[in-house]
């Protein structure tokens, strides 16, 4: 679903977060979102998914729905936000409840905890689960809605690096066989030259987009040019990232 | 290094660990401290009873009918007034969690009612209502109402806010955002809150009932008092106890069964 994002600005009172920014996403790409701490990230995501009311520009959408698709923007959170009270299963139909009749239900979750290698752990309750296996109940609530866009905030950051290698490697199976259109916000340059089509570079706040860098290797042959991407990637960020994080001290 | 020693452990302690046998021993001695002290006069039995007195009166009391007279017509007016309130302060508080037009309009009100102790209020309630139960039932309603009302806004502040905009990013209707996620979230508060509001109903009994009652664990109490039956007043003491004790009991199945995803 191409997603079209016009002269958008955010200020939260006195702060401005956002400063104009200008993006065309196409369809069924992956565009990864980097830049320092603070510069807007997040509050672009929560424009993109019509959580947060721009303060200026607007997103707009071309385009059908898929007609399958019962949520055009889903998230993913850092924090996997799931509902401590249901088991894994009842989380991943939450979305599905008000309007899917229960025998749908059943099989779309079961595909979506399939998919998520979730399967034998349906009953559990998040307590019960290590921060891998929460954030991949946070993706199968995602993807059981068919999304047309897929929004992740740093869907990776609150997991150790073993975990997160192994979550990474379960992101590019599913998605080299789930089409849809994906933002994915990080701090980790590794992931951004992983699984992106393009890195959009965002300067420190309030955020402009400082360069968009895009990588034509396919995502399933890109070992050999990842560090040299990752180089890349940290020589548009390091002043920045040193810039805001001085600012951070100052205030 | 030539010699090897071991490292000192200094890692123990500050972490409660549970005792099968203390408490009931504390409980054992201080009890047999007292029949001690009794036992050799140095307790006036007209002032403070012997345990086994006090023991003595609530057996025989239990088994006349007297005490079962007098719980039923306490419990008959805490279950009605802490059901009223409780209904009551759970529709105002969650409202006020929901709504900022109610909290907005709320606030004012609950922080300016709440600190007046519900039982100054008898008097008038009994020139509204009568000397008789509602008025009562009423005192033991108001008084649970605020504490309730506060305890449910304040559960529905503390259910994370990113549980929310999940719910509103996936397109989950208001209503479905408030009975799914809203709802759930706040139940440990409003659960802890119906402790409170419990001892509040237990208290307000016993001081409705001195005021003016024939029954009722409260006007026993006052009775037995001036008629200098300190061993029948302190059953009446020891039965409020474990009255609360039932209550907390109770209560306490009630989270277990309802939080189990804790
Ligand atoms: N609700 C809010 N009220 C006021 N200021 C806010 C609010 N949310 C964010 N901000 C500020 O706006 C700026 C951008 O925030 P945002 O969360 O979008 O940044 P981010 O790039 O996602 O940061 P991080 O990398 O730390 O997640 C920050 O300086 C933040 O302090
Ligand atoms: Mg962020």
């Amino acid at each position: 679903m191409p997603l079209h994002v016009e002269r958008v600005s955010h200020r939260y009172g006195p702060v401005a977060a956002l400063d104009s920014i200008d993006l065309d996403i196409a369809d069924g790409e992956t565009v990864a979102l980097i830049g320092p701490s603070g510069c807007g990230k997040s509050t672009l995501l929560g424009i993109l998914g019509g959580l947060l009311r721009p303060s200026a520009g607007r997103v707009t959408l071309s385009g059908a729905l898929p007609a399958d698709s019962l949520n055009p923007f889903t998230y993913v959170f850092q924090d996997f936000a799931l509902l401590p009270w249901r088991t894994v299963e009842a989380n991943v139909a939450l979305a599905l409840e008000h309007r899917v009749n229960a025998a749908e239900r059943r099989e779309r979750v079961a595909a979506a905890l399939a998919l998520t290698s979730l399967a034998d752990f349906a009953s559990a309750y998040p307590k019960q689960l290590s921060g891998g296996m929460r954030q991949r109940v946070g993706i199968a609530r995602a993807l059981v809605v068919r999304p047309a866009v897929l929004l992740l905030d740093e869907p990776l950051s609150a997991l150790d690096a073993q975990t997160r290698e192994l979550l990474m490697e379960d992101l590019l199976r599913i998605w080299s066989r789930e089409k849809s259109t994906r933002v994915y916000v990080t701090h980790n340059l590794e992931e951004a030259a992983r699984l992106a089509d393009r890195v959009v570079v965002l300067s420190r706040r309030p955020g402009r987009i400082r360069e968009i860098v895009r990588i034509d290797a396919p995502v399933s042959d890109r070992a050999a040019i990842i560090p040299d991407m990752q180089r890349k990637l940290w020589a548009l960020i390091r002043d920045e990232a040193a810039t805001a994080d001085r600012e951070v001290q100052d205030v | 290094m030539s010699e090897r020693q071991p490292i000192p452990f200094r890692g123990g302690g500050f972490a409660p660990a549970p005792r099968r046998v203390l408490p009931w021993l504390v409980f054992a001695v201080l009890i047999a401290l007292w029949q001690a002290a009794s036992n050799t006069g140095l307790l006036p039995p007209l002032f403070m009873p012997s345990p086994l007195s006090v023991v003595k009166a609530l057996v025989a009391l239990w088994q006349d009918g007297t005490l079962v007279g007098h719980v039923t017509a306490s419990l008959g007016r805490i279950v009605p007034g802490w059901l009223i309130g409780t209904a009551a302060g759970l529709a105002v508080g969650l409202a006020m969690g929901i709504f900022s037009a109610a909290r907005a309009a709320g606030i004012p009100i609950v922080s300016a009612l709440f600190p007046i102790p519900k039982i100054a209020l008898l008097p008038l309630l009994i020139l509204w209502f009568g000397i008789g139960e509602p008025s009562k039932i009423a005192t033991i309603a108001l008084g649970v109402f605020f504490p309730t009302t506060i305890s449910a806004y304040t559960a529905c502040d503390s259910v994370p806010r990113n549980l929310i905009r999940m719910g509103q990013s996936f397109g989950l209707p208001a209503r479905d955002i408030v009975a799914k996620i809203l709802l759930p979230g706040a139940m440990p508060g409003i659960l802890a809150g119906f402790r409170i509001s419990a001892s509040v109903a237990l208290l307000l009994v016993v001081a409705a009932e001195m005021i003016g009652a024939q029954q009722g664990i409260g006007a026993f109490v006052l009775t037995a008092g001036s008629l200098m039956q300190t061993d029948q007043l302190l059953a009446g003491v020891v039965m409020l106890s474990l009255l609360g004790l039932l209550i907390g009991w109770g209560l306490g199945m009630v989270e277990r069964a309802m939080l189990k995803w804790r």
